[in-house]
């Protein structure tokens, strides 16, 4: 009986660190608005769902990613995302293969178009997802860019 | 610090096209100093709003992988020329700016 509980006990403290480890439970998120776990987030999936709540996604026509087919220095990437869709409440830039893939995230009010440009860093060749939540939904587009020079490294 | 920030806002109907340059190191905390081989701590901005007419139109949160130097475009509707556009960063060490500019 004791060993039963024990077992339970360590059980569900191991799911709360798990819980933690995935940006669900950060404390950060509660304390301030920038979230510490979907940025520290090694994978698209985690990077979503620290951000969006959900990894749930469409992909969609209605997105363009205007970037270099062939960026000669991955440390300046030029990204524009635009989309047509309404209720766009917030636009994700996502460099799939980088360490922490999520780059940046643009939280749009009701008047803000549906159009944002940065510049990125990029380690390798890969995908870049944009990532546009309208609706209460996740729909992405991707487009392929090669990197000649990788940007993370020193 | 000196002005970090350099901010434009261009009108095209009620539309303002904002367009800015925020002068940062951006780094990752993964270089290393070639010298000492040490690793250069992470410095890099984590969020940067946009506000008109006291309203937040844009809230932006960057990761590390943001070029150094950062450059931002977006648009909104509802302005008209003369209104101000405020921006305003804070990166992961505290350190933050503020500039201002009229929509033209």
């Amino acid at each position: 009986m004791k060993r039963r509980s024990f077992l339970k006990g360590t059980m569900a403290s191991s799911a709360v660190a798990v819980a933690v480890g995935a940006g669900l439970l950060n404390p950060r998120n509660v304390l301030a608005a920038w979230p510490q776990g979907a940025f520290d987030a090694k994978s698209f999936q985690d990077a979503m769902t620290g951000l969006f709540g959900s990894a749930d996604n469409t992909a969609s026509g209605d997105i363009q990613i205007k970037a270099p087919d062939i960026a000669e220095n991955g440390a300046v990437v030029p990204v524009t995302v635009n989309t047509k869709m309404t209720n766009v409440s917030a636009i994700a830039i996502v460099a799939e293969k980088n360490g922490q893939p999520l780059a940046a995230n643009f939280e749009l009010a009701a008047n803000a178009k549906g159009t944002v440009s940065t510049r990125i860093k990029m380690g390798k060749t890969m995908d870049v997802v944009a990532v546009v939540k309208s609706g209460g939904k996740l729909y992405t587009a991707r487009k392929n860019v090669k990197v000649t020079i990788g940007g993370c490294g020193g | 610090m000196a002005n970090s920030i350099r901010i434009r806002a261009q009108i095209s109907g009620d539309t303002a096209t904002v367009k800015a340059l925020i002068t940062h190191p951006m780094e990752t905390g993964q270089r290393k100093d070639k010298k000492t081989g040490n690793k250069i701590p992470a410095h890099f901005i984590q969020e940067v709003k946009c506000e008109h007419g006291g309203k937040v139109v844009v809230n932006a949160q960057w990761g590390a992988a943001v070029s150094k130097n950062p450059y931002l475009s977006f648009a909104f509707s509802g302005a008209k020329a003369g209104d101000t556009v405020k921006l305003s960063w804070v990166d992961n060490k505290g350190e933050s700016d503020t500039a201002e500019a009229k929509v033209k």
